[in-house]
């Protein structure tokens, strides 16, 4: 097909340099210069996608951001696709493949499209809710086929072959909008030498100025662009930020700008490029140049391809050299659109007529058309659209804007294109990010943006300065304030020559009246993309939504991409005329990040596959990666999991590991414990506050178990401290707790007891720790130190300064096994070394190394709880049976005391940590099962308890676990059942939490 | 994202180098054993939710590890003022500045 709507001369575009794309599987040819949709135009394609609600034909509208149909899949292969692109934004390059997002089975004949003819009465607001209610457990099945009809468009399958990153900056000004009055803005804020960034999210700047009619000093606008823009690139301190749309506004003059850098050359970026760049920043002061969109007239089968904006057309007319049509009509409030009467009479195609709603035009660009023989209609509207693939024709009506009605049957005019221009909508969206409220203006009908506090300025369209002389004139003004704002000279600038036109007012006129009442005259599309109708914002607020966010929500007003970039103002304006207030009371709504879409690919940047998180290894990792660990994430640490051996599952290696610990020698990488060193003569008195027991006696060379409380009694963290000397302490936290523990020890500090003299440093990556655990430790350990291991030199819950393996270490005789258990701790960089001869003189005693799950079964065996496993925010130590951790006669109030003597943490029934021992021993209780008396009770049932954590044990040859049951401690011996899902019950008996060696004597030896 | 100045380091740096840790100037009681179940909750639990200025507690946890306190506006956002662990703050809800950023706030 040859591009059949390609004017021979004109626009920006490089007629020597054609390039071939696809579109719903046809071949097609544009030329570099071209967005997507200006060579979809030029080929003549007319129907670019099925609505989402109607399935009705659409075409394109218009040629920026605001484009509500045009939104397309794009990609080639599966790792390519794109879903949602506007093809008002997508520059062509070879090779483009595009297709619609929806369609059954082809956009040009859909099978949903019936509903588009006969919808309305069938498919009002709140269809859905009102229609698939019943029976509700149907609801997935109509779901399923209801998303198919709706599609919008696709995520890949296969992963994002591109790179994307992001960068944070900082700036004196930072101006949004590459037009008029952004390009002034920018060029008298970087002569006074301020750090500017120019952000514009099209191709090239200029905005309109790339195809306005109007000059600059008498020479085509383009012109006056280009010298700007030589001047600004030779500025050090100016960055120029092309194909970037700044899409949020965050506080405190925090901006974001999704910048494309290479999806203008290919689907996937050249070798060595980035695909886009998100850029974070952070400006004294924002100028905002975001600009106006034209917005459309409503009226009926206002959606019929061929139905499109004036300013758009001329957009494609003068810029892109695409006439989408032959015969035009207009239908316009407001003298602006004229232009597009004179862009399409200088493409040498023909002006079927102009329908304009005031009664008596007489404006510069009115006049000029007039004079060269354009037949006008005053006091006239197009009333609806004829066609249905395309429009064959327009009804123009006399029309009572006051009385809303329509006043002449009117005349039918042969025409392929309406335009229509209902008056231009400053894109606020940006200025109202911060919770800012748009303001009405009547003069000009529009909201401009209100007040912020924010260091900003608003130039140009967006502030409702709409000429182009003013717009000028207003970024000047705004770019000197905020060069100034940010401790900069004003410096002066001349603005260029405009020849002023005679401009008039516009007419308020949003819906067009039609001969039938809205509900009962064809749709007239308000929101095209969420195929939001007149009639269906008439019936919202006849049902009783008044306030404009239920009607936005009822109808879906200005949802999904589109943001109400288009439809809000028109659907605002009828939503007041339906409730008789003005549109002044009935105000926005809620503007919200993003501007437009953000790929996943720009937000995450960088932290994608391996560096999606960091993460934390310990010096043994290298031994432990060539052993075969297996691997789980504690936190951000990665900690050996299990050593599996060939052909062991995770159960086989932990049995094997668990017999090994208990009947000779295991090892275990503690290091990731949370280790907090804690200094001063207060050091003492600090641990009496934040441990529930005592340590005013703890001497020099011993250590003690602890529990840590919030003030509400309830368990956070537990570990182990050591008396190094009598005011420096080594304290353990568990391996997740140990920021938030140094959080907490800082904050009571800081803030409660700052009197107290104590330092606290955290040293868990400083220090490295092997745990050796099971009968053979002792006689292994020997080997390898210098230090009297004699049991009644080096007795259980002590510690020892000597060498091991020929470094300095400090070992800890503690045990979270029940075994015989010594902790090594060497300085983190000689750990390997001290490791691994450790491991090479265990060859003779057994020696074993084992894992995380390893540790938890053994520690299960022995009833040693695991905080955050066992015990969930709601459980004070009384609850967990350990009572005797408690300093109840501790002369301060220590943290979590107070808290767990209130009423309901002293009551019977709370429920409190026992064992469970399945009556068959070849049954694991799934963890979190919940527990009740009796299975057989009707549901739902009354439940007593949870299970925490359950094992298959192998040196008990049961399975065992611990559960947190209401009144457990005086139930011992009863029997509870943990009905599953699967319908199957387990039997247990409520049983002592310690397992295995209740009376310690193994860890004593 | 909220641009902070630390009161320690001197400097204004961005909301992710800080935790917001809750309403500031909530003492301790001193003796916790003197305390009704009802006051012991009131102190654990109940927080003021003002439109308006609110004193929060912050800490500069990937920064230097120092508490402090920040007079914050709910609506706007804007902060006011930050000031170290037992100092006063300057601008609080009954004084006139404070009421002067309600009345901007309001409107923004």
């Amino acid at each position: 097909m040859s591009q059949v709507n390609r004017l021979a001369t004109g626009g920006r575009i490089d007629r020597s340099q054609p390039l071939n794309f696809s579109f719903n599987g046809q071949s097609y040819q544009g030329f570099v210069g071209d967005t997507l949709a200006a060579a979809l135009l030029a080929n003549g394609v007319d129907i670019v996608g099925r609505s989402f609600k109607y399935s009705r034909p659409r075409g394109i509208v218009a040629a920026g951001s605001e484009e509500p149909n045009a939104v397309l899949q794009i990609g080639s292969t599966e790792a390519a696709q794109i879903p949602n692109v506007r093809a008002t934004q997508q520059a062509l390059y070879a090779g483009l493949v595009a297709s619609s997002t929806n369609g059954w089975p082809s956009v040009n004949t859909d099978l949903m499209g019936i509903l588009g003819k006969v919808g309305g009465k069938v498919m009002p607001p709140g269809f859905y809710y009102k229609t698939f209610m019943y029976p509700q457990n149907l609801w997935l099945t109509y779901e399923k086929y209801i998303r198919k009809a709706a599609g919008l468009g696709r995520a890949p399958k296969a992963a994002d072959p591109d790179s994307y990153d992001y960068m944070n900056q900082h700036c004196d000004v930072l101006i949004v909008g590459g037009g008029a009055a952004g390009l002034a803005a920018a060029l008298v804020a970087g002569r006074s030498g301020a750090r500017v960034i120019l952000a514009d999210e099209q191709e090239e700047f200029g905005g309109s100025l790339l195809s306005t009619r109007e000059t600059l000093d008498g020479k085509p606008a383009s012109e006056w662009v280009t010298k700007v823009l030589a001047e600004l690139a030779s500025m050090p301190e100016v960055t120029l930020l092309p194909r970037a749309t700044v899409h949020g506004y965050h506080d405190h003059n925090f901006l974001t700008i999704h910048q494309r850098l290479t999806d203008h050359l290919g689907e996937i970026a050249p070798m060595g490029m980035l695909r886009q760049r998100m850029h974070r920043v952070r400006a004294k002061c924002v100028v905002l140049a975001t600009g106006a969109h034209e917005r459309p007239l409503v009226y009926a089968n206002n959606d019929v391809p061929g139905n499109m904006l004036a300013d758009a057309v001329s957009t494609y007319v003068r810029r892109y050299g695409v006439a989408p049509g032959k015969q035009l009509v207009l239908s316009t409030n407001n003298d602006y659109a004229y232009r597009v009467v004179l862009d399409w009479l200088d493409a040498g195609l023909q002006v079927v007529a102009v329908a304009d709603a005031r009664s008596n035009p007489r404006g510069s660009w009115v006049e000029e058309a007039r004079k060269r023989g354009v037949r006008i209609l005053t006091g006239s509207a197009v009333v609806e659209a004829a066609g249905s693939k395309r429009v064959t024709a327009a009804r123009i009506c006399a029309i009572d804007v006051q009385n809303h009605k329509v006043t002449s049957p009117g005349e039918v005019l042969d025409c392929d294109l309406i335009v229509s221009s209902g008056g231009y909508s400053p894109v606020v969206h940006l200025a109202s990010h911060l919770g800012g409220k748009p303001t009405w203006r009547e003069d000009i009908l529009a909201f401009v943006p209100g007040d912020g506090l924010q260091k900003r300025f608003c130039a140009g369209a967006v502030n409702g300065v709409f000429g182009l002389a003013d717009a000028l004139a207003n970024g000047v003004e705004a770019g000197v304030s905020a060069a100034v704002e940010a401790g900069y000279k004003a410096v002066s600038a001349s603005v260029p020559q405009v020849v002023v036109h005679l401009e008039e007012p516009t007419q308020a006129l949003f819906q067009v009246p039609h001969d039938k009442p809205t509900a009962r005259a064809p749709k007239q599309f308000v929101d095209l993309q969420n195929d939001v109708t007149a009639a269906g914002i008439e019936l919202a607020t006849r049902e009783g939504f008044e306030s404009v966010e239920h009607v936005k929500r009822y109808t879906a007003l200005g949802f999904g991409t589109d943001q109400g970039k288009l439809g809000n103002i028109n659907g605002l304006a009828i939503a007041a005329r339906s409730l008789g207030i003005s549109i002044a009371q009935m105000g926005t709504t809620m503007f919200r990040p993003n501007y437009t879409p953000v790929t996943f690919g720009a937000v995450a940047g960088r932290h994608c596959g391996e560096l999606f998180e960091a993460k934390r290894y310990t010096a043994m990792q290298s031994w432990h990666l060539q052993n075969g660990a297996e691997f789980e994430d504690v936190g951000q640490w990665k900690r050996p999991w299990y050593f599996p051996k060939a052909g062991e599952d995770l159960h086989g290696a932990v049995a094997r590991e668990c017999l090994a610990v208990r009947n000779a020698v295991g090892i275990l990488d503690a290091s990731t414990l949370g280790k907090i060193d804690i200094q001063g003569p207060d050091a003492r008195e600090f641990l009496n506050r934040v441990y529930s027991n005592a340590w005013t006696k703890l001497d020099v060379g011993k250590a003690r178990y602890g529990l840590m409380c919030k003030e509400d009694g309830m368990v956070f963290d537990d570990g182990v401290t050591a008396c190094l000397a009598d005011n420096h302490f080594l304290m353990t936290t568990t391996t997740g707790g140990a920021a938030r523990v140094m959080e907490w020890l800082e904050i009571y500090h800081q803030t409660e007891w700052p009197e107290l003299k104590v330092y606290f440093t955290s040293v868990t990556d400083h220090w490295a720790t092997m745990t050796l655990s099971g009968p053979n430790s002792r006689k292994l350990l020997a080997e390898v130190t210098d230090i009297d291991l004699d049991k009644d030199a080096f007795p259980f819950m002590t510690w020892k300064e000597g060498q091991v393996g020929g470094v300095p270490a400090r070992v800890f005789r503690i045990s979270f096994t029940g075994e015989l258990s010594y902790e090594v701790n060497v300085q983190a960089d000689y750990a390997l070394g001290v490791w691994e001869k450790i491991i090479e003189a265990g060859k003779k005693h057994g020696l074993t190394p084992y894992g995380t799950e390893t540790m938890h079964v053994l520690r299960a065996e022995k009833g040693f709880i695991i905080v955050g496993q066992d015990t969930d925010g709601s459980v004070t130590p009384d609850d967990l049976n350990m009572g005797w951790c408690v300093g109840r006669t501790k002369p301060f109030s220590w943290i979590g005391w107070r808290g767990m003597n209130r009423e309901d943490c002293t009551r019977e029934e709370r429920k409190q940590l026992v064992g469970l021992k399945p009556i068959d021993p070849s049954k694991v209780l799934p963890e979190g099962a919940q527990l009740v008396r009796d299975p057989k009770q009707p549901i739902p049932m009354d439940m007593v308890g949870h299970v925490t954590s359950s094992y298959a044990s192998a040196a008990l040859k049961h399975s065992i676990a611990m559960a947190l049951v209401k009144g457990g401690l005086k139930r011992i011996g009863e029997r509870v059942f943990a009905p599953l899902v699967d319908g199957s019950v387990i039997e247990a008996e409520i049983v002592s939490s310690v397992f295995y060696d209740p009376k310690g004597d193994r860890q004593n030896v | 994202m909220l641009h902070i100045f630390c009161p320690h380091c001197g400097e204004l740096r961005s909301e992710e180098e800080f935790h917001a840790k809750g309403q500031a100037h909530i003492p301790r009681p001193l003796d916790p054993a003197a305390c009704t179940d009802a006051e012991w909750g009131d102190y654990l639990f109940f927080r003021d939710n003002p439109r308006g200025i609110h004193h929060e507690l912050w800490v500069h946890a990937a920064g230097c590890r120092q508490y402090f306190n920040a007079t914050r506006h709910t609506v706007t956002y804007e902060i006011l003022e930050t000031y170290k662990i037992g100092e006063k703050p300057s601008v609080t809800a009954a004084g006139g500045a404070a009421k002067q950023a309600i009345d901007q706030g309001v409107t923004a």
